[in-house]
């Protein structure tokens, strides 16, 4: 195939830069400037900004590097306020949440008392970070969508932080804030209640990643196949199907007799990326608050395998 | 078998690997080609075996049903069927039937003058199985080193596998691909809901254009990768996905036969702090 397949921008064009849409956005929240990344240009649009901040913007920006400095600080602690050991051990702190003898109480700073504040430093700034999704489509009259594909991701976050730990009755079910140390939670957390592959909201939840990432790369894939049709004005597809929508469905009709629409793959897409969290909390949720050992639970039901 | 409004002109002849116009015509809505009748063959004859080793296991439960590959003491050669060789035939049906589906979407890619970025991210797939069960398993000397055909025995296979090696998720390719895979979902959900979005706008507002797109996110994240980047970037984030995937299993068993935990030491060890005390590893 000697033709162009367009995995990169070749020629970048420059002009003044995009300062966005008005509608019924208020212009002093929005940044004035804007700059260009040579780099960024060869994936994608060039242009660095403008951004809209707003009350939501800076309360979650505000509050997400407090937890953030909050863990790092706690890090820092840890190392003994040596540079060299924070660098060495730094995938391996961990601040961990209070311990299962407080349960639901408040503990003193040192024993997760720190754990809890920093954690709701965090929980501010995702919900005004949510409310940022709704307002700024509320402003260019667009649908919420991001918002509602976001509530599935926030619900898993609070159901592995905050539901759970309350149906439990102890914040020491929550998960703790280091790389190594939230790897091996996930691990004992499995091991625990038996094995979470026998979980079936877990099995519904890999099964919705995987299928996310099939289906991005067969959009993705399809897309750029018809870009020399025009194919990646997709909205405009959407309203005026073009020979592009005609090929992509066409090709898929043709491999595996179905095909989705221009607007219909987006519904696919949108439906299997939100099941993946949306699924993922109820498994997380259910286990030790209603089964204690999927591997048990999935014997007692009669379709776990035996080995002899 | 109706064929869509638009469909008739692009039926053309042409654009076949293999055959010439022998097998250039259509099925209801397929597609047939050469490569129809490769994977029809392979297919079915897969599957046929796969019920014949359901009846030697004697079960028709789906849930319980499990081609296994053959035992480790048969190392790379050929087992008796009942032992594993059902599992081999199996597979190569199943090599068979993927690279003839990959090819013959090579073929309608052709004939619809598109690009070949479909059959292309299809390979990484096929890649990324043919790592598992053939690969790997050469590299370590047995096919028994291969997971078996089954819903839950391929689960306890990960469970088991995972577990030789620790805690998997300190495998350094492991955290690469589970990231990707995390990132590509999260990618997908805001590029549907946005193009849903500007498509659904508000009630008794006019549908919403790429101005509005690349607005939205500009307010929202300061950057917007645009209405092609989108796709470059999905599809790069997907295939590096599958990729690091294969990757992090092919190390297992070949490079590094340890609790991957302990690969981490190499850092701890760095000549300039292994030595200070303090900290978690002080």
């Amino acid at each position: 195939m000697a033709e162009y397949q367009n995995i990169f921008t070749q020629v970048q064009v420059r002009a003044a830069p995009e300062m966005g849409l008005v509608e019924g956005v208020e212009l002093e929240n929005r940044t004035k400037g804007a700059s260009f990344s040579n780099l960024a240009g060869w994936l994608g649009n060039a242009q660095l900004g403008p951004i809209y901040l707003g009350t939501m913007g800076v309360i979650s920006l505000a509050t997400g590097a407090i937890w953030f400095m909050m863990v790092g600080l706690w890090y820092w602690d840890q190392a003994g306020y040596n540079p060299a050991v924070f660098l060495r051990d730094l995938f391996w702190f961990s601040l961990e949440p209070p311990g299962p003898e407080y349960g639901l109480s408040i503990p003193p700073m040192r024993e997760g008392g720190y754990f809890l504040i920093a954690s709701f430093f965090l929980l501010i700034s995702v919900m005004t970070w949510w409310v940022r999704t709704w307002l700024r489509a509320e402003a260019l009259g667009m649908g919420k969508h991001v918002a509602w594909a976001f509530l599935s991701a926030i619900w898993l976050f609070l159901v592995l932080g905050l539901f759970r730990p309350l149906l439990m009755g102890s914040w020491s079910e929550a998960v703790p804030y280091g790389i190594f140390t939230h790897l091996d939670w996930t691990n004992l957390f499995s091991l625990r209640y038996g094995n979470l592959f026998y979980n079936p909201f877990h099995a519904l939840s890999i099964a919705f990643l995987y299928g996310s990432a099939l289906l991005f790369a067969m959009h993705g894939a399809t897309i750029l196949a018809v870009s020399r049709f025009g194919g990646d004005r997709e909205l405009e597809q959407i309203a005026d199907r073009g020979t592009a929508s005609e090929r992509a469905a066409l090709f898929w009709r043709w491999t595996m007799g179905f095909n989705a629409t221009m607007e219909g793959i987006h519904r696919w897409a949108w439906w299997f990326a939100v099941l993946t969290t949306l699924t993922g909390g109820i498994g997380i949720l259910l286990t030790g608050t209603v089964v204690d050992n999927w591997y048990v639970w999935a014997q007692e039901l009669g379709f776990a395998p035996s080995y002899d | 078998m109706a064929l869509l409004s638009f469909e008739r002109k692009y039926r053309v002849r042409g654009g076949t690997l293999v055959g010439g116009d022998l097998f250039d015509f259509w099925v209801g809505p397929f597609y047939v080609g050469f490569f129809g009748v490769t994977t029809i063959f392979f297919a079915v004859l897969g599957t046929l075996l796969i019920f014949w080793g359901a009846t030697l296991q004697g079960t028709f439960n789906p849930w319980l049903i499990s081609i296994n590959p053959p035992p480790l003491s048969y190392g790379l050669r050929a087992a008796p069927l009942n032992e594993g060789g059902l599992w081999q035939i199996i597979t190569i049906c199943a090599h068979g039937a993927f690279i003839s589906w990959a090819l013959r979407e090579v073929e309608i890619c052709r004939k619809l003058g598109m690009g070949l970025h479909v059959p292309v991210a299809f390979g990484v797939a096929i890649f990324a199985y043919s790592t598992l069960v053939v690969i790997r398993p050469i590299l370590m000397g047995a096919w028994g080193h291969a997971f078996p055909y089954g819903i839950w025995t391929h689960l306890d296979w990960v469970s088991n596998v995972g577990y030789t090696y620790g805690n998997f998720h300190y495998n350094p390719a492991h955290m690469i691909a589970v990231s990707f895979f995390f990132t590509t979902t999260l990618a997908l959900a805001l590029h549907g809901a946005l193009i849903l979005s500007a498509a659904n706008p508000k009630k008794g507002e006019q549908m919403k254009t790429p101005d509005h797109e690349d607005t939205y996110f500009r307010d929202l994240i300061g950057y917007s990768v645009g209405t092609l980047g989108i796709h470059r970037l999905g599809l790069l984030l997907a295939l590096n996905a599958g990729f690091w995937s294969a990757i992090c299993i092919v190390i297992s068993g070949t490079i590094w036969f340890d609790q991957w935990v302990v690969w981490w030491d190499w850092w701890l060890e760095l000549p300039w702090w292994s030595d200070i005390p303090g900290g978690v590893n002080g």
